[in-house]
């Protein structure tokens, strides 16, 4: 027997030992620990092409296959650096980043974040200062209120890249059948104008919100609670959406379903699917960013071309008469590299160029730019004319931005959103009343401010 | 005598002890990578349960003992997702078995095309989970859903009904997905083991005057008992760690209502950034699985009838 076992003693001990060994390379080989969080390590010379990945969003904003196109433009101009990017949909960017995050180095050299995240982010050190990179033409020339969502305590954690709202937009074909001349300036002249085209039997449900349990059904609450006067926190950072003026919208929200004018579906229904419902001619008033107009106006995707129309987003009797003139929530979003990325230098140089006022003025149909610059002027009309569609959305836009209502910067914004998209869903299923589940939801957030 | 005795040397092993060290040295490279890749994430999850570990690169960790565990068991949350969970799996396995068991002995009973039913039994299995749940979740849609256009041809519904949004339907819609996607294991399992039934005991009970239903309950099902403690154990602890069908096709809505307890914990570690609470509720999980599997074998193993 034991000149049978020395051979497998050899052969174990080989295996053993490449097993070992294949277990320990790849941490041998991984780059060196993380820098600290605002002197970022000087790359190496490029003499082999640096590669970069960037995250983002397939949702508003650029579509991939535009963002794809600015990509082989920059590297083509810049042939020692190659960015691979890579799109999810909205809900999972930020998970995404997180787990990316875990990495050394990090999965992504630079990611999207959305105006609710910065906090949270710079609180967990993921952001890099770029203060010092921001020039000062770039500082004045873009919107002030584009720099407001990445930059705290006078310090600059990203490049500004979608200011995006949301947009009340209706169907002109379907007020017109059903005799209305003007799209309605409240919410409850709303409520009115919907009974009378279900009433007529042009759709059945006139009006599709995103209502499904994401961050959408917040965005959606934000934009009914400032029409109505409301906000989410007190002058003492304590919740106020679940004052009478909260539960008020909430209640509204509930009723509309019931009297069978919002569509059901709605809470389940994320933007897309809203956009899926006005484009197939299914709703007369649908609120959404700004990507579904120009999809509105593209015959393969929308069965409404040329139907789709603006109006500012109503307000509610109520908040009008406190002085409430609009009423719309923020949702833009930046570009930020990561505090670990060992190529902050070519990141940085590859947001300059995918934000630059160039590449934004040209791909202006998705997206307007944050340029303040190309609103004034002779830039202005330039502007309009650049797409097709931008002659409605420019002046949109221009409307309707300076109501935009931010949420709450803070630190625990995500654990709350949830628990506030929890209670809308409850209110809204019944499970619920809508001034208990709000409480409830307040009494979250309160518990988290202690944390 | 003696001699002998004394020639052969004591530290010679019996040939059972040899093949058994032969064994684990084959095993052992295997074993030790496994060990390598699964043992110091578990322990470290563990380790990290503990913990108040907020995400971060530059958030400090805080020991806090037992808190985790404390704060989630005191924790209603935590206790309605479990609910939920048990009740999924039950439902859920519940239907897989009688089912599987149904078309186990159709397969069996060798109808024509019976082939071609245990080919295609496994297009639902091989579909991936996100695949499946994707394509459920378009067939529950409310305005453009299969369900809805086939209810409303067949002149069940008068309006499309909108499914997902319905807090008692969610549920057993997600199940539903998981009982077509999954099914199909169950019964090629019962199948192979019905296949290694010996006739003669079924040709012998007919003889001897058993009906049908006689043979199947007293006869068939005893036999069957191994395979099905084999289905129910894997099903059981793969069913109650559910997450990815209930992620894509209702995001945990309605109001929550299909969040299970692995989403609960994907919930506290990525997106609420608290990993500590999430490395509990792991573990958890786990203290509930192995409870689980442990019930099943305490009362359904029978080793001799293994022989």
């Amino acid at each position: 027997m034991r000149s049978f076992n020395r051979p497998i003693w050899i052969l174990l001990a080989v295996a053993l030992v490449s097993s070992l060994v294949g277990c320990t390379a790849p941490a041998a080989t991984t780059a060196p620990a993380a820098p600290a969080a605002t002197q970022p390590p000087v790359a190496p010379a490029a003499a082999n092409p640096v590669t970069i990945h960037v995250l983002t969003m397939d949702q508003a904003g650029l579509k991939p296959a535009e963002i794809d196109q600015i990509v082989k433009e920059f590297e083509a101009k810049n042939p020692d650096i190659k960015v691979v990017m890579e799109y999810v949909s909205y809900d999972n960017v930020h998970d995404k980043i997180v787990t990316g995050m875990a990495a050394k180095p990090p999965a992504y050299d630079a990611a999207m974040i959305d105006v609710i995240w910065p906090d949270e982010f710079i609180k967990a050190g993921y952001l890099l200062d770029v203060t010092d990179r921001v020039t000062p033409q770039m500082k004045s020339d873009m919107f002030p209120a584009s720099w407001n969502g990445v930059t705290r305590n006078g310090k600059v954690y990203g490049m500004p890249w979608i200011m995006d709202v949301k947009y009340f937009m209706y169907n002109k074909d379907m007020l017109e059948k059903a005799g209305i001349s003007a799209p309605p300036k409240t919410w409850e002249e709303l409520v009115a104008q919907a009974k009378t085209i279900k009433d007529k039997g042009i759709v059945e449900y006139p009006i599709i919100w995103s209502w499904n349990q994401k961050e959408g059904v917040v965005c959606d609450y934000a934009v009914l609670l400032y029409g109505n006067g409301g906000a989410f926190l007190d002058s003492n950072g304590k919740p106020a959406f679940n004052d009478d003026k909260g539960v008020q919208v909430l209640t509204w929200m509930k009723k509309s379903i019931d009297d069978g004018l919002t569509n059901p579906s709605s809470v389940s229904s994320d933007e897309n699917a809203v956009e899926a419902n006005f484009l197939a001619g299914k709703s007369a008033f649908a609120v959404n960013w700004l990507f579904q107009y120009s999809d509105s106006t593209d015959a393969s995707k929308s069965q409404i071309v040329g139907k789709a129309a603006f109006a500012p987003m109503p307000v509610f009797d109520a908040g009008a008469k406190a002085g409430v003139k609009g009423s719309s929530v923020d949702g833009s979003s930046s570009f930020a590299i990561m505090a670990t990325s060992p190529y902050a230098d070519q990141t940085w140089k590859f947001l300059t160029y995918i934000a630059s006022n160039d590449v934004q003025s040209r791909y202006s149909a998705e997206m307007l730019p944050v340029w303040q610059t190309d609103f004034q002027g002779d830039s202005l009309e330039k502007l309009k004319a650049a797409t097709p569609t931008n002659p409605v959305t420019v002046p949109a836009f221009l409307s309707q931005f300076p109501y935009a209502n931010e949420r709450p910067t803070v630190p625990y914004y995500n654990e709350g959103s949830a628990a506030l998209q929890l209670a809308i869903q409850e209110a809204l299923t019944g499970v619920k009343s809508p001034k208990q589940a709000l409480d409830d939801a307040a009494a979250k957030w309160v518990e988290l401010a202690k944390k | 005598m003696s001699v002998l005795s004394r020639s052969i040397p004591k530290h010679r092993l019996s040939l059972r002890q040899q093949d058994a060290r032969i064994a684990w040295l084959l095993i052992l490279p295997s074993l030790i990578v496994i060990l390598g890749v699964t043992l110091w994430p578990i322990l470290s999850t563990f380790i990290l349960s503990f913990f108040n570990a907020p995400t971060g690169i530059n958030q400090t960790r805080t020991f806090i003992g037992l808190d985790n565990y404390t704060q989630l068991i005191a924790d209603r949350t935590f206790w309605e997702t479990i609910g939920r969970t048990f009740y999924f799996t039950v439902v859920s396995v519940s239907i897989e078995l009688v089912l599987g068991l149904a078309i186990a002995q159709l397969i069996h009973s060798h109808p024509w095309g019976w082939q071609f039913i245990r080919f295609s039994l496994i297009i639902p299995w091989a579909v991936p989970t996100i695949v499946n749940g994707a394509m459920w979740r378009w067939i529950y849609n409310a305005d453009f859903g299969a369900l809805n256009g086939l209810l409303m041809q067949l002149g069940l519904i008068k309006h499309y009904v909108p499914w997902l949004t319905l807090p008692e339907a969610a549920m057993n819609l997600v199940i539903l997905a998981d009982v077509w996607h999954t099914m199909p294991f169950v019964a090629l399992i019962l199948q192979s083991a019905l296949a290694t039934l010996p006739a003669e005991l079924d040709e012998a009970a007919a003889v001897d005057g058993a009906n049908a239903f006689q043979r199947f309950w007293q006869i068939r099902l005893p036999l069957l008992r191994p395979a099905i403690l084999v289905a129910l154990i894997v099903r059981t602890v793969d069913a109650f760690r559910v997450f990815d069908i209930a992620y894509i096709i209702t995001a945990g809505g309605p109001a929550f209502k299909t969040v299970t307890i692995t989403y609960l914990t994907y919930l506290n570690t990525f997106t609420f950034g608290k990993q500590g609470t999430g490395a509990a509720l792991s573990f958890l999980i786990s203290i509930f699985t192995i409870l689980m599997a442990f019930i099943f074998i305490r009362f359904l193993y029978r080793p001799e009838e293994t022989q």
